[in-house]
């Protein structure tokens, strides 16, 4: 087994990672969180951790939205899919993310009406195509997907589509972060902040946590460079004294965001007054439903939504996963009871999420990682 | 899904503004362009594609970038084309 993935520019991250080494204060602790979950899939994949020195720790956040959702939310909408009159309609990544009494996937193959689209857009086709039976789209996802969700309700409403609707579970990213920065277990240094969430939303939203909270954020690419140039980025700040929001990603990331997208958010969605996430508990302000003018497309109006909240199961540790608190293998089913073909958290069904992200790339913990290195590349 | 997948632009579809035609690693779909309307991309520009709809443009050097990230994650990329390709967007 292959455990860590050198990559084409492995020259400049040694390079890189002697320039963050060299910052490091004798004696101090770095802990470094990087929010976005497709920043944990390459810091696995390519071993990132591997080059930096043993002083600072990367702290996985809870930016994969699948991990996020509660069983309930995910039992609420099993209920709505079980309406014979219902086809139910959702991304892949959602159909393996287990409820109370199993996922889509086990309900598709008992034979509900629930079917997988690349794009809202497509759920909104096969509205038009059953005028018969009532369509609902499973939103999930951050900022990244909110507008498209926006966007299909303003063209559902445009055509006047009567039988379509969204079981709306955007989450916003920026209330997450503070539920972390102010949660008593962790102590965090810095922030590498999302990608594409960020093409949305742009850098500013961040400039409290530079402000308020004294922390240095950098909005970072996907690339393993990407990431070790944000973590070097940070560690400046940090040996500089300041904290700031800095975008690394500007090839991409506009500072101001897209503002075509967030007025269509504005336009069809407004925040609830809280919303549970799965192991980070009830967060205030911290999602979206969808706006009163858009009410004939709300699901959760035009059904009977149970509601009824769910604890998680005994043995899962996902919530201290998202949190950064734990790392994956030391949650005790992770890699036994819980893999990703039979994931007992959220956290294992995505490619995105932090157990996932350590169990396909054979990371049980850091010291494997470190033998596997030495084998591997013949480094010490 | 939270892959931001990199298309190029092969046109824009005449009798509805908002749609375009790109290419993904030969995958040719539809899309929507409505989310860069301040700034919509011509035909052999590259945009940044979540779920159906364009969310930013990218220079072709970022793209090849992108491209050769998601090939490298292998299965979650493979997944996503193959979901792309199911779509139908009109
Ligand atoms: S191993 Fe499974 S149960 Fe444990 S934290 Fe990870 S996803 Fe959750």
């Amino acid at each position: 087994m292959k455990f860590v993935d050198e990559f084409r520019d492995a020259d400049k991250a040694h390079a890189l990672a002697a320039k963050i080494a060299s910052l490091c204060e004798p004696g101090r602790q770095y802990k470094l969180m990087e929010v976005c979950g497709g920043h944990t899939h390459t810091i696995y994949k390519h071993g990132l951790e591997d080059y930096l020195p043993e002083s600072i720790t990367l702290v996985h956040g809870p930016g994969c939205p699948v991990c996020v959702i509660p069983m309930g939310r995910v039992d609420d909408a099993m209920a709505l899919a079980s309406e014979p009159d219902v086809i139910m309609t959702s991304f892949g990544d959602m159909m393996r993310v287990p409820g109370s009494k199993g996922s889509f996937f086990d309900a598709k193959a008992a034979g509900t009406d629930i079917r997988m689209v690349y794009s809202p857009l497509d759920s909104l086709k096969i509205a038009r195509n059953n005028p018969g039976r009532r369509v609902v789209f499973m939103a999930i996802g951050f900022e990244t997907t909110a507008p498209s969700t926006a966007m299909t309700i303003m063209r559902a409403a445009a055509e006047n589509l009567p039988n379509f609707s969204v079981f709306c579970n955007h989450v916003t990213i920026i209330p997450a972060i503070k539920a972390i920065l102010d949660s008593p277990d962790l102590r965090l240094d810095g922030f590498i902040g999302p990608g594409h969430v960020s093409t949305v939303i742009g850098c500013r939203p961040y400039e409290f946590i530079a402000r308020d909270y004294g922390k240095p954020v950098v909005t970072a690419g996907f690339e393993p460079l990407d990431i070790l140039q944000s973590i070097y980025m940070l560690m400046l700040q940090l040996s500089e004294g300041r904290s700031e929001v800095e975008n690394q990603y500007s090839r991409v990331v506009p500072w101001d965001g897209n503002m075509t997208a967030l007025k269509v958010i504005g336009e069809t969605m407004e925040l609830r007054p809280y919303f549970e996430w799965r192991g980070l508990g009830f967060i205030s302000h911290s999602a979206l439903s969808v706006r009163e003018k858009y009410a004939r497309f709300d699901a959760e109006l035009l059904f009977d939504v149970p509601g009824v909240r769910v604890a998680d199961p005994k043995a899962c540790q996902c919530g201290e996963v998202l949190k950064g608190v734990l790392k994956p293998w030391e949650c005790k089913v992770f890699g036994t009871a819980c893999t990703p073909e039979t994931p007992i958290g959220t956290c294992m069904v995505s490619p995105e999420g932090a157990c996932a992200a350590y169990y396909n790339f054979g990371r049980m913990n850091r010291h494997r990682v470190k033998e596997a290195v030495t084998i591997e590349v013949g480094r010490p | 899904m939270c892959l931001g997948i990199p298309g190029e632009v092969i046109e824009l579809l005449p009798d509805q503004p908002d749609l375009a035609r790109v290419d993904v690693s030969g995958v040719r779909r539809v899309i929507n362009i409505g989310l860069l309307a301040d700034d919509l991309p011509v035909p052999g520009e590259w945009v940044l594609i979540h779920v159906g709809f364009a969310l930013s443009k990218i220079d072709e050097a970022e793209a090849a970038m992108a491209l050769q990230f998601l090939e490298g994650i292998g299965q979650a990329y493979a997944d996503e084309l193959e979901a792309l390709a199911e779509s139908r967007i009109e």
